[in-house]
């Protein structure tokens, strides 16, 4: 192999495997997704709605995530509390 | 009962036509009785691929209509006695295909035939949908390249989730993943995926890699399944390919760039 192809073969090595990488992160989040219940959606804008109704939180407050572990499911619900110098409704 | 095998794929353009009428013509070769169908409606080329659209007087659709029945619809392949083909139809109304009138040909066809292949259309529209509800092999033809990698990723996702052996709680489809378009020269200069790569990702029963070859052009300028020119690498591969379906161990070939010839090898190359 002469020196010119060694360069350029080593070079596009990359290429390939940027591609696999990319592949690797883009297909676990693909699965990750895929394997979320159907009902999250509408339970976070469910949740949203009623913490709204005694806070005064943004519309982006609520966020609900759901993951996999290996014997069971955790749903984890986060809310962000406004600053203290904002008032109960 | 016949065994229905759907051939899918996320991205379009990757194979499916070719690798239905490969899969059809050579099942038929060894004896069984197989018919594949189009499921690619409005836009169909199964009988170019297969070089019966000449003969073409009814379709799929004319059949869920009971407009003909499958006897008008089926035409017989000429090379192969045991192969018949039932073209889609060029009507531009997706909708025709219904689940029940899909349902009832397959039931019907499943009482004479061995093996029914479907030739679907890419992606997951309507016409896809049909053809892989009812499956129960399914053959996801991937490149070796990033969107259709992670498309075939998305297609097992349906394929497990949307289909009637899903809906019964039956034993799932059997997936099998067939690489084609595969170019080894590129793949050692590292331009391209690997087959060890895409394994790594899919993870899948691999039922083939087809080599990036022209003979598939050729076969389809005269109609001729590729499967049929033995010479060729591509038809060779796909050879082996069929002769995995069916259960025999076969290594894979046309996996590396051809050995260096003597001049090469004289300086060294
Ligand atoms: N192994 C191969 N080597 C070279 N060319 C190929 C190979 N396989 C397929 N092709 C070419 O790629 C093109 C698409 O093939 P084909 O029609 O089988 O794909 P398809 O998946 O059925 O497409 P669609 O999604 O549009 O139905 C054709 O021009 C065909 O000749
Ligand atoms: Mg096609």
């Amino acid at each position: 192999m002469g020196l010119l192809d060694y360069f350029r073969s080593t070079q596009s090595k990359g290429s390939a495997n940027v591609a696999k990488e990319r592949l690797q992160i883009l297909v676990a989040h693909d699965r990750a997704a895929r394997s979320r219940p159907s009902y999250l959606p509408q339970l976070q804008r469910e949740i949203l709605a009623v913490i709204r109704k005694y806070v005064d939180v943004d519309m982006d407050a609520v966020t609900v995530n759901y993951e996999q572990e290996e014997s069971h499911e955790v749903l984890e619900l986060n809310i962000i509390l406004p600053d203290a110098g904002r008032h109960e409704l | 009962m016949a065994r229905i095998i759907v051939i899918t794929s996320g991205k379009g353009g990757v194979g499916k036509t070719t690798t239905a009428a490969a899969l059809a013509m050579g099942l038929a070769q060894r004896g069984k009785r197989t018919v594949v169908i189009d499921f690619d409606v409005g836009l169909r080329n199964l009988d170019l691929i297969m070089g019966c659209e000449r003969r073409v007087v009814y379709d799929f659709v004319n059949v869920i209509n009971q407009e003909a029945n499958l006897n008008q619809a089926l035409i017989r392949d000429k090379r192969c006695d045991h192969l018949y083909v039932l073209p889609a139809s060029q009507t531009r109304d997706k909708d025709a295909l219904t689940k029940e009138g899909v349902g009832r040909i397959l039931e019907e066809l499943s009482q004479i035939y061995d093996f029914i292949v479907c030739d679907s259309p890419a992606g997951i529209e309507h016409g896809a949908t049909m053809a892989m509800y009812f499956a129960d092999d399914a053959v996801v033809v991937t490149n070796p390249e990033v969107s259709s990698v992670r498309d075939s990723d998305r297609m097992l996702g349906i394929l497990s989730s949307k289909s009637r052996r899903a809906e019964t709680n039956d034993e799932p489809i059997r997936e099998f993943l067939l690489l084609t378009r595969y170019d080894p020269a590129r793949v050692e200069s590292g331009e391209m995926l690997s087959v060890e790569d895409v394994q790594e990702i899919l993870s899948l029963n691999l039922l083939g890699i087809i080599p990036e070859s022209k003979a598939v052009l050729t076969a389809s300028n005269s109609g001729s399944p590729v499967i049929l020119d033995r010479e060729s690498d591509a038809g060779q591969a796909y050879g082996d390919m069929v002769a995995r379906y069916l259960g025999e161990e076969v290594p894979h070939r046309f996996l590396h760039t051809e050995k260096k010839g003597f001049l090469s090898r004289l300086f060294r190359g």
